[in-house]
Parts: structure tokens; sequence; C-alpha cells
């Protein structure tokens, strides 16, 4: 049990590390926003699903209900958190603007 | 156990403050907002961590729900401010380019 939440947990922060690097490094708005919303969402559910696995470690019933709301949270993430990347999107290409290219610099 | 969950928050603290840097001196405003949200999703996954680290996980666990929703309400709040006014000034090393 206990192999299983290290492994999330460890899966969890090497995405969110990929994610922050990526936000750091990346020369453009838009790619930057792609290595935000989709890292930062996968790394939140497998923190969250870790969370959620180590609680369960003796299931009396307000234990099972709290996993239950850590799962509540995963699932409004996985709805929420490309929504408001794709909001934050929408209002980028109604300012204007352009994508990054190489010959632009 | 305790061990592993208490690394694991301190890394997502170094994290949160890479992420910082983009929040304070992102080039564009969107950028801000970007960082915001990043930061909001990390501290509600280091409050569950919290709540592990203190034995009270059904307490933060409510904490974790309400700091989830207001964070995706403030992102979507900052960035219908755009949807209104098309013409939002911005840093001024980069010009916007005007789509025709």
């Amino acid at each position: 049990m206990n192999e299983i939440v290290v492994f999330l947990l460890f899966l969890g922060l090497v995405i969110f590390t990929t994610g922050t690097l990526g936000i750091l490094r990346f020369p453009d708005f838009y790619t930057r926003l792609h290595a935000a919303g989709k890292c930062d969402t996968m790394a939140s559910m497998l923190t969250l699903s870790a969370i959620a696995i180590y609680n369960l470690r003796d299931p009396s019933w307000p234990n099972v209900l709290v996993s239950l709301k850590v799962l509540l949270i995963l699932v409004f993430l996985f709805i929420a958190s490309p929504t408001a990347t794709h909001a934050i999107t929408q209002a980028a290409l109604i300012i204007g603007i352009e994508p990054w290219s190489k010959e632009k610099r | 156990m305790n061990q592993v969950f208490l690394i694991a928050g301190i890394f997502l603290f170094l994290l949160m403050f890479l992420t910082l840097y983009r929040a304070i001196w992102g080039p564009l405003i969107l950028d801000r907002i970007l960082g915001g949200n990043l930061i909001g999703t990390k501290a509600m996954v280091l409050l569950l961590i919290i709540g592990l680290l203190y034995d009270r996980l059904g307490m933060f666990v409510d904490i974790a729900i309400a700091y989830a929703m207001l964070n995706f309400i403030a992102t979507l709040g900052a960035t219908r401010l755009f949807f209104r006014r098309r013409s939002v000034q911005l840093e001024p090393e980069r010009e916007p380019q005007k789509r025709s």
C-alpha cells in the first residue's frame, strides 16, 4: 500500500516540476499555456489520488467520507482546470497576441 | 511515511516560489493570471498535505474544496475582464498586434 502511495506522489511531483520548468523556459505565451494546463491537471490527479489512498489505511466510515471528498476535488479539477486554461487562451486571442515563430524572433 | 509527505510539501513550496517568478515578472498580464492560477492549484495540494501532517484531513479537505472553487472563479473573472474591454494596456516592450 505504502509503495503505491510513494510512487504516485513521486510521479506527481516529477510532473509538477516539468510543468514549472516549461513555464519558466518556454519562449511564448501559448507554449507556456500548453505546458501549464496539461502538466498541472495530471500532477494534481496523481498527488490527490495518493493522498486519498493513504487516507484509507484504516478504513472507518469518516475516513472513507474524507477520501470521497478528495475524489470530489479531483473531479472538480478535471472540469475546472482545462476550462480556466481555455478561458485564458480565448482572452489572449481577443487581445491579439501573435504566436511565436522561429523566423520572427 | 510522515517524512515522505513532509519532503513532498517542502518541494511543492519551492516549486511555488519558482512559479512566482512568472507571476511577478511575466511579460504579459495574462502570464500573471496564469501564474496565479498555477500557484492556487499547488497551494490546494499543499493544503491537503498539511492536513495529512497534522492528522486532521477532515478539516483541511473542506478548506481545499473552497480554495479550488475560489481559484477557478478568480481566474474566470480576471479573464472575463478582457472580453469586455477590447483594448487593455499591455507592457510597453511588447505592443499588441491588432487583429484586423
